[in-house]
């Protein structure tokens, strides 16, 4: 036990817990923390906004699969992180955000810059504390972070009343933390193993989707393993992307409202389809009854409460993904030896060659080719963050993931405005790979002021708008269900975004041709500030394939016409 | 749907029944009733709560509260091998002879107790099964229900089984 300024106590156990970045924005409740933190190496991310910071922790986050650490004031610091902390909640994503709190004897009494944020964060959150003596803090920390960490990862908020910060407590560094209630073992029972593996084995059609627990699990050896020994035709959903490497020949790419061909086709065709590390998300399964109405499916989830939540499963396998398709992997090879290549060759129908399709459409440059260029021109490991709507789909279809944790996207809550601070906290993460931010102009406008913590943070992240100055995804429903009739779309006070980065210290361009994209993607990933480059696109390009509202994968559209 | 009975024990601190009762809410489940206590070790208490749902729902919010840091074990009760009971305090107007008379006997056949009297009201305690706590304020509806205040279902299994 050690006397200590709660403060320095704070800073302490983020030191403890490993921490070398903290992304956030000061404020009164703030001041001590921060006045602590100018003596320890940790580096402060200012943010330029409270959502923006717990965005780019959650992007640090998820390309390091370490706790990203984000930091706010009390009240409206707090509630500006609300957003930050859902977002990361729901795509499992370790983010440990602390908010600071008004003194202690005005809790409740509506004082300046008071926020129940514990209340108000209750169902957006993992877990969340308050903190009530300063002795509290090293254990508080260190249970936020366990939490955040372990099991199925999550976001915690901290908050901490300032006078927690400003007095002096006894202090214990190495706290024993135990929960009761809170299941620490994660190894995959053998016998749910046994049956998972009898049932994939007798498999004629055998499929696997893989959702991002494969990604959290590092699983991503032993499913392409699985996959080979069975022979089996491999998807992904859009938390899974990176999971499985989309050239190899048995991937299947994106399942769901906007799923490949591929995909959408062969799912529902599957004798048996084996789900590692998904909530079979809405988007994913389309209508649930023609998921995949004949075949058998074989669930493999960390939390137990996910089995049989959307789609009734034969059996599953409640546990760790890596332990579980290793432990599926020995048996798998025992029972079958000569998998038929007739069920996955079939892969082959639909084979798009890219290449061939124009690169214009209407007079722009159509999306598609824009981000299949971007992924030519990028090495393998580089990182693409995305925002959400047409982007994001468009990104997900055509942004061929070779890695896992090299994808990211707001995919359980669909944040517009995820992918730009994102990219922040990736550069931050990795600051030798080229960070690149496939964005919308609806979505970059939401936090394009982030721009200013790129460029004074020399962080050289890549935006790519693809600007179509309209909320687009919103705008494709009206053209395809709504008789045209655009409500509340258009943005036609968008501002010239070359000039809004030249505003900002950062580089600004524009591109009309595929050539002119791929000479301004080349210096950007050299440059050392960061890189807004604008390319116009066509307002009525829509994201193919689609399935309409309320339908099933089979009846996928193909094409918009 | 029914109503299902599910008993749990959690730790015993400051906002632990606003994150369980937070989680009911976002099923979209009413809380027909609650009932909480410490149990024998003060640490933790018990939480005893009916709800009306379907068994593919309830089995849900089961895993679900298991997963809450600070629930620490949850069981769906069987009615067939669960004993529960909850107690009721209910003031009847009593000015009238005759209703006071009426009163008093069915307290008693319900085994109640009275706790006050006076010129105009009987307060009873009344405990049992929450099948017979509706029964008897049917009875006792006719006398005339001044004020009255049920605490929630507890149970307990039967023999060897606990939570």
């Amino acid at each position: 036990m050690t006397e200590m300024l709660g403060s320095k106590a704070f800073v302490k156990s983020l030191e403890n817990e490993g921490v070398k970045h903290i992304f956030g924005i000061s404020g009164g409740s703030l001041i001590p923390i921060c006045d602590e933190l100018l003596d320890s190496d940790m580096r402060f991310i200012l943010a330029r906004h409270e959502q923006g910071a717990a965005h780019m922790a959650d992007g640090y986050a998820r390309v390091l699969n370490k706790v990203g650490v984000c930091v706010a004031t009390s009240g409206p610091g707090a509630t500006n992180l609300v957003t930050g902390v859902a977002t990361a909640q729901i795509d499992s994503s370790p983010v440990v955000a602390f908010t600071g709190q008004v003194n202690r004897n005005v809790i409740g009494t509506d004082a300046f810059q008071e926020c129940d944020i514990i209340g108000v964060s209750a169902s957006v959150t993992k877990y969340n504390m308050q903190v009530r003596t300063p002795s509290e803090i090293p254990e508080t920390v260190k249970k936020a972070f366990y939490i955040a960490n372990t099991g199925r990862k999550g976001s915690v908020l901290v908050d901490i009343p300032k006078d927690c910060t400003t007095l002096s407590g006894e202090m214990d560094f190495n706290p024993q933390i135990k929960f009761r209630g809170y299941e620490m073992d994660h190894t995959p029972k053998p016998q749910e193993l046994d049956w998972a593996a009898q049932i994939l084995a007798k498999a004629e059609r055998p499929l696997i989707m893989a959702g991002g627990g494969v990604i959290a699990a590092g699983a991503t050896n032993e499913l392409v393993a699985l996959s080979e020994a069975l022979l089996a035709p491999t998807a992904n959903t859009l938390m899974g992307k990176g999971a499985f490497p989309e050239d190899h020949p048995l991937s299947l790419g994106l399942c769901g409202m906007h799923g490949t061909q591929a995909s959408n086709s062969l799912v529902p065709q599957a004798d048996v389809l084996l789900v590692v590390g998904s909530r079979f998300s809405d988007r994913t399964t389309a209508k649930v009854a023609d998921f995949n109405p004949n075949g058998k499916v074989v669930h493999i989830d960390i939390d137990r409460s996910e089995i049989d939540k959307n789609v009734e499963t034969v059996t599953k396998v409640v546990g760790d993904a890596k332990m579980a398709l290793a432990g599926l992997l020995e048996r798998v090879k025992v029972l079958k030896n000569n998998p038929s290549a007739e069920w996955s060759n079939r892969i082959q129908e639909f084979r798009h060659d890219w290449s061939k399709e124009a690169d214009t459409a209407n007079g722009y440059l159509r999306a598609p080719k824009v981000i299949r260029a971007l992924r030519e021109l990028l090495p393998r490991d580089a990182i693409v963050t995305t925002e959400v709507g047409q982007n994001q789909m468009w990104a997900a279809l055509h942004y061929d993931t070779y890695l896992p944790r090299t994808f990211h996207t707001s995919g359980g809550l669909g944040t517009m405005g995820w992918g730009f601070p994102a990219s922040i906290g990736a550069k931050a993460a990795k600051p030798d790979v080229p960070v690149v931010d496939i964005a919308g102009d609806g979505s970059f406008g939401m936090t394009e002021n982030n721009l200013a913590t790129a460029v004074e943070e020399e962080l050289p992240v890549i935006v790519v708008v693809l600007n179509n100055n309209v909320l687009g995804m919103v705008a494709q429903w009206q053209r395809l269900f709504y008789d045209r009739r655009y409500s509340a779309v258009k943005l036609k006070g968008n501002p010239d975004y070359v000039k809004l980065a030249e505003a900002y210290g950062a580089a600004g361009v524009r591109t009309t041709t595929l050539d002119d994209f791929r000479r301004e993607v080349k210096r950007a990933i050299k440059a050392d500030v960061p890189t807004v480059i604008d390319v116009p696109i066509d307002p009525d390009e829509n994201v193919m394939p689609m399935i309409p509202p309320g339908l099933g994968l089979k009846d996928t559209l193909w094409r918009a016409d | 749907m029914a109503i299902h009975t599910v008993s749990f024990l959690v730790e015993n601190k400051a906002g632990v029944l606003f994150n369980v009762t937070n989680l009911f809410r976002r099923r979209g489940f009413n809380i027909e009733s609650i009932a909480v206590g410490t149990v024998q070790d003060p640490k933790y208490s018990r939480m005893t709560i009916s709800v009306d749902a379907d068994a593919k729902t309830l089995a849900n919010l089961v895993e679900q509260l298991e997963k809450m840091v600070e629930v620490i074990k949850v069981k769906r009760l069987d009615p067939l091998r669960t004993i529960q009971r909850e107690m009721l305090l209910v003031k009847l107007s009593t000015q009238d002879p005759i209703a006071r008379e009426d009163a008093l006997k069915y307290i008693n056949n319900q085994h109640g107790l009275v706790l006050d009297i006076d010129d105009d009201n009987i307060m009873a305690e009344v405990t049992g099964y929450p099948g017979e706590l509706d029964e008897f304020l049917e009875y006792v509806k006719s006398i005339g229900i001044v004020e009255l205040s049920r605490t929630g279902i507890t149970a307990l299994e039967k023999g060897r089984l606990k939570l």
